[in-house]
């Protein structure tokens, strides 16, 4: 073995590097927030009696779940350059991740919607409830702790995938780390900085997620 | 001869089978890394459900680590790890090992929780009409358990075939690395992006939807 490992360039980058991995945070969070959004409304157009809305979310939900999130990523950076509307890297990440996102997440609320019984809805109704009062205060909360476990992967996906964003040239966390790597031919060591770095952001997350379940669905 | 030299050239027929030649390549990868990373991912999950304390810790925290970073990083870190131990080894090479270890981590938890899916009562009875543990394994928990986890396998599979557009980041010229070749060429980049992202979905979407339809039958 005749390779010298160079540690401290990337002692001296960590600052950049820790700063690169709140900004891979702020984008899957953003993308999490806004898929959702997203993923609620598919979901209830998948279950809608309206034909087309139901067609619109199906062709968003079986596109996002069957292609590469690469591909989607490069669709949105270059394949929309083709009808002259140029995203700039940072929204290239957020709409191909919350495009991914909301795709996911709407299988997974249509889920949720189908195993609350139909009966729930109902009783509410007949106790004088409004049917958005209904929805909010009966549905969704049941609705929201089957969900939650899937969500919380969800993101942890989100934060994994938003490492793509190092192909259409956004400096978060792989990105910053690719930039550095190239400018000192450090590759391997800045990489495992980095993947250090992501593996404690996973477990944060989960464990963050653990803590909120405990105190969230603790009457259960 | 009033020829002019262009840089750019239209799609021309010729670009199709370069096109066909990388989703070849694309599938080659990925079949490799399937069935070597299910192999694996069997053994692997078998030490999870099975093994002593000490073993299955072991292995689900290295495990693990392959779930909690970003495929991009580990296909970088492992490409230019192999070198300085040394093995020279090419993108292909590397590509399909670090697909694999990937694949072996989410298979190993589908495994484990098609083995743990077999209840206790249904192995005992197993095992007291005469069955050793391996026959045990063979014909009664391989069967039962095969049908708990087969769709979320077709769901790991799937993802890996999808994670393999990755590859790309070393050079590797699979599906996607080809069409952005293409894409600088002839600077028509919806049209290509279109044709691989068609070939990704006729490949995953009729996988899903048999899963789901598996699913669906087995669960009634």
């Amino acid at each position: 073995m005749d390779y010298n490992f160079h540690w401290r360039p990337v002692f001296n980058k960590l600052p950049d590097l820790l700063e690169a991995g709140l900004l891979t945070l702020e984008v899957s969070l953003l993308s999490m927030v806004i898929g959702t959004v997203l993923g609620l409304l598919l979901a209830l157009a998948k279950l809608s009696p309206l034909k087309p809305a139901r067609w619109f979310a199906i062709t968003w939900i079986e596109l996002a779940r069957n292609t590469p999130a690469l591909f989607q990523l490069f669709f949105f950076g270059f394949g929309l350059g083709a009808f002259g509307w140029h995203l700039s890297p940072f929204l290239i990440v957020l709409v191909g991740l919350s495009f991914n996102n909301a795709g996911y997440l709407a299988e997974n609320f249509r889920g949720g919607f189908q195993a609350v019984p139909e009966n729930q809805y109902r009783a509410a109704r007949s106790l004088g409830m409004t049917a958005f009062q209904a929805t909010t205060r009966i549905v969704i909360p049941q609705v929201f702790k089957i969900v939650y476990h899937p969500m919380t992967n969800q993101m942890v996906w989100a934060v994994l995938m938003s490492s793509l964003a190092m192909m259409v040239g956004y400096r978060e966390l792989a990105g910053e780390t690719q930039f550095l790597a190239s400018k000192t031919f450090r590759i391997f060591e800045y990489f495992l900085a980095a993947a250090v770095i992501y593996y404690v952001i996973v477990k944060i997350i989960l464990g963050l997620s653990r803590l909120l379940a405990w105190r969230l669905f603790r009457y259960e | 001869m009033n020829e002019t030299v262009t840089f750019f050239s239209g799609f021309k027929i010729n670009d199709l089978f370069f096109l066909g030649e990388a989703a070849l390549q694309t599938l080659m990868i990925a079949a490799i890394s399937i069935s070597s990373g299910t192999l694996l991912g069997a053994i692997c999950g078998w030490g999870l459900a099975e093994g002593k304390t000490v073993v299955r810790w072991t292995l689900n925290s290295i495990l693990d680590v392959f779930r909690s970073v970003p495929l991009l990083i580990q296909l970088i870190l492992f490409y230019n790890l192999f070198p300085i131990i040394g093995f020279d080894l090419g993108p292909f090479a590397s590509g399909i090992i670090v697909l694999s270890m990937y694949t072996c981590a989410l298979v190993a938890s589908v495994v484990r929780g098609g083995i743990e899916s077999v209840q206790q009562p249904m192995r005992r009875a197993a095992r007291s009409l005469g069955m050793s543990y391996l026959q045990s394994m063979r014909h009664v928990i391989f069967p039962i358990g095969l049908r708990a986890v087969l769709p979320s396998w077709i769901g790991v599979a799937l993802g890996v075939l999808k994670d393999s557009a990755l590859v790309s980041v070393l050079g590797y010229v699979e599906l996607l690395r080809a069409s952005q070749i293409l894409m600088t060429r002839t600077q028509e980049p919806f049209l290509i992006l279109a044709l691989a992202g068609a070939f990704y979905f006729a490949l995953s979407y009729p996988l899903s939807r048999y899963s789901k339809q598996l699913e669906e039958r087995w669960a009634s």
